[in-house]
């Protein structure tokens, strides 16, 4: 359990018998259709368009449909990644997209009123002063889960409502627009070539990949989110470690706020974030974990965030008219849930290949 | 598993009095001191449904600025943070306080009936402003002032087809539902809907409208021109067409609704083509509609608010003279 998410999520990476059993491997692997989904709306985008996955360098960067999507994956996957460990936790947290709201009106507002907006020192210290504010509510919402004991749907939900609110307050009820070059770096630059945000959301799920599976951590979360008090009982500190998941899903939120916010530097408190816990918890179960806590699959996630933001793209690939959008997506997203299915697929397994020893003799025969 | 339950309902009720007890506190934070009466000042109560966006606040400045005690007015205002119980208890209050004129923007159309008979029963004149309501009770208010969402769309339109009749054209759709999206729309494509080769709907943000415009610039190569619904979209969609290495305002025309301050400045730089207004300093138009009601003279049943539009002829001097 704590091998490396990078190998574990790769079947042929298991030493396969015969070329058949490979194929089994890999059709039953989790993430097998969530890929295929994603690759069949990629390949229907370049069909429906030519040029939808030709990626070409303007003006020293890298240019594409297929980097435009990378780079909107990249605000679903930050909060995603720290769902998913709150989640692997049997929790919840439902206030990220306001704690978006809040970080990058803290930053912007710190620029707004500082006198040197375009300098580096200053947009560091913005989005530090962004992501601390982003640690204390995450520490809140870790409180009041960890240590009074409140249902984690509730208790996030408490920041969700008034979250917005607060970052209402801190704006004045005006949308503060910003000019720190710096700062939009952060949404619209490139290293390298390649998209800031994209980059940043790379380092991060590295980061994250690192520290709960080299570390015993990943498999405590589960171990906690699939018995909370079992796992107290074997000496698990299930208290510290679920704060500290709902810190860590807070300080990516927050991230997450000032990357979404970068490119147009505009703190609009009562848009920016709206409904996208819904969407990181989409992800999180695009990619394979349950909400009912235990395992969690980080390498999913991100084929999550992928598709969600392929759907967004391909809508207008398509030609779709805007009033049945909503009713695409949601088709695409239920086909993917019902592949994915456990029950279905044991349905489908057991009409293909009932038995190991029947899949020998049938073997044989051919 | 009870235990935990209990905890959660508890904290559920807590959370959910704290959040109306914030309400409370700034429902009371109402301005002016509701008293007076006599000596030729009209009392008003004006409701205003929040402050959601640029152009409500702009128009909240407005009538702030424009209903005061020099012009004769003693206004009770109170900002309903876009929820429709906060609206209904301040109209309660200002049929409580004897108000002489009532105005409010409803946050929603429906779910007046009630409040609006309590109104008419008291006998004091309602003047809807921005939005309308859809409501059983007979002649619920004297009068209605605000934007025609539909003639800004014709106004765009007509543009349109007066410059570029042959133009391939991406509409960029507000939120779908609203009223501003469906009236732009449907004002735009009476006047020149065959042009219409793609839409999307970009909620009326910039980050969306950017990205609906990178995936509309490779679905629709031919496109040349974009009719945003806001601003805020069209300005997006300069993002996104200077990304492609187009250059916007020429290889590809943008025509926004909205006027706000960042958009005007696009149409400075030459980046936007057309520019619709769309008004929130009616202060003073309402002024004179409340004196009026409150004098008892007959009213017309609307009052448009005048948009100017603006192409790229604007100067540096009417944007600054502008107040939002």
């Amino acid at each position: 359990m704590s091998n490396d998410v990078l190998v574990r999520d790769t079947a042929a990476a298991r030493p396969a018998t015969t070329g058949r059993d490979r194929l089994q491997q890999v059709v039953h692997h989790r993430l097998f259709w969530p890929v295929v989904a994603l690759v069949a709306l990629l390949l229907a985008c370049g069909v429906r368009s030519p040029g939808f996955l030709s990626i070409s360098v303007q003006d020293g960067h890298l240019f594409g449909q297929i980097i435009d999507i990378l780079r909107f994956s990249a605000t679903p996957l930050l909060l995603a990644l720290g769902m998913a460990l709150v989640i692997a936790t049997g929790g919840i947290d439902l206030s990220v997209g306001a704690v978006m709201a809040i970080s990058l009106a803290v930053s912007l507002t710190y620029l707004d009123a500082s006198s040197s907006a375009g300098s580096v020192s200053t947009a560091l210290v913005a989005v530090m002063i962004g992501l601390a504010v982003a640690v204390i509510f995450g520490t809140f919402n870790g409180f009041l889960v960890s240590v009074l004991g409140i249902q984690p749907f509730i208790a996030t939900m408490i920041l969700m409502v008034a979250g917005r609110g607060i970052a209402m307050l801190i704006t004045q009820g005006q949308i503060t627009t910003v000019t720190s070059a710096p700062f939009k770096f952060i949404g619209s630059g490139f290293v390298l070539g390649i998209p800031t945000p994209v980059v940043i959301a790379a380092v991060v799920f590295v980061l994250v990949a690192l520290l709960v599976r080299k570390s015993a951590l990943g498999m405590l979360l589960e171990s906690i989110g699939i018995n909370r008090e079992a796992s107290r009982l074997a000496g698990v500190p299930s208290r510290n470690i679920t704060w500290f998941v709902y810190i860590l899903c807070g300080l990516l939120a927050g991230l997450a706020g000032i990357v979404y916010g970068a490119p147009t530097m505009a703190a609009d408190a009562n848009n920016i974030g709206l409904m996208k816990e819904m969407d990181a918890i989409m992800c999180v179960v695009l990619g394979g974990t349950t909400l009912a806590g235990g395992k969690f699959f980080l390498g999913g996630t991100v084929v999550g965030a992928l598709i969600l933001s392929t759907i967004e793209r391909a809508v207008v690939i398509f030609h779709i008219p805007s009033q049945i959008t909503p009713l695409f997506k949601a088709i695409v997203i239920i086909a993917v849930c019902v592949a994915q299915s456990p029950r279905l697929r044991e349905m489908i397994g057991s009409v293909r290949l009932p038995s190991p020893a029947a899949r020998k003799t049938v073997e044989e025969a051919v | 598993m009870t235990m935990s339950f209990k905890r959660g309902v508890v904290s559920a009720i807590a959370a959910l009095s704290l959040l109306s007890l914030a309400a409370c506190g700034s429902d009371g934070k109402a301005e002016g001191d509701g008293g007076s009466g006599g000596d030729g000042t009209i009392k008003v109560g004006f409701s205003q449904l929040g402050a959601e966006s640029g152009w409500r606040t702009a128009n909240t400045e407005s009538i702030k600025a424009n209903l005061t005690a020099e012009n004769g007015i003693n206004l009770t205002f109170v900002d309903a943070q876009q929820k429709q119980e906060n609206q209904i208890k301040a109209l309660r209050d200002f049929i409580d306080q004897d108000v002489d004129v009532i105005a409010f923007s409803p946050v929603i159309e429906t779910g007046w009936d009630e409040v609006l008979q309590d109104i008419k029963d008291a006998g004091i004149p309602v003047v809807l402003v921005d939005r309308t309501v859809d409501t059983t009770v007979e002649d619920p208010f004297v009068t209605w002032i605000g934007a025609d969402f539909t003639a800004e769309g014709v106004t765009a339109g007509e543009w349109v087809k007066e410059n570029h009749p042959d133009a391939k054209i991406f509409e960029l759709q507000g939120t779908m539902g609203s009223g501003a999206q469906a009236n732009r729309q449907d004002g735009f494509r009476s006047v020149i809907g065959d042009n219409v080769i793609g839409e999307a709907s970009g909620n009326f943000t910039r980050t969306e409208g950017k990205a609906a415009v990178e995936a509309a610039l490779q679905a629709y190569p031919d496109l040349d021109l974009i009719f945003a619904h806001n601003d805020d979209m069209g300005l997006g969609a300069i993002e996104a067409i200077e990304a492609a290495g187009k250059v916007p305002g020429q290889d590809i025309q943008i025509v926004t609704v909205d006027g706000v301050h960042d958009g005007l400045v696009a149409l400075l730089e030459g980046k936007f083509n057309y520019v619709v207004e769309c008004n929130p300093a009616f202060g003073d138009q309402l002024l004179e509609l409340i004196k009026q009601v409150a004098a008892g003279e007959d009213v017309e049943k609307s009052t448009i608010v005048v948009d100017e539009a603006f192409d790229q002829t604007i100067t540096q001097e009417v944007i600054d003279g502008r107040s939002f």
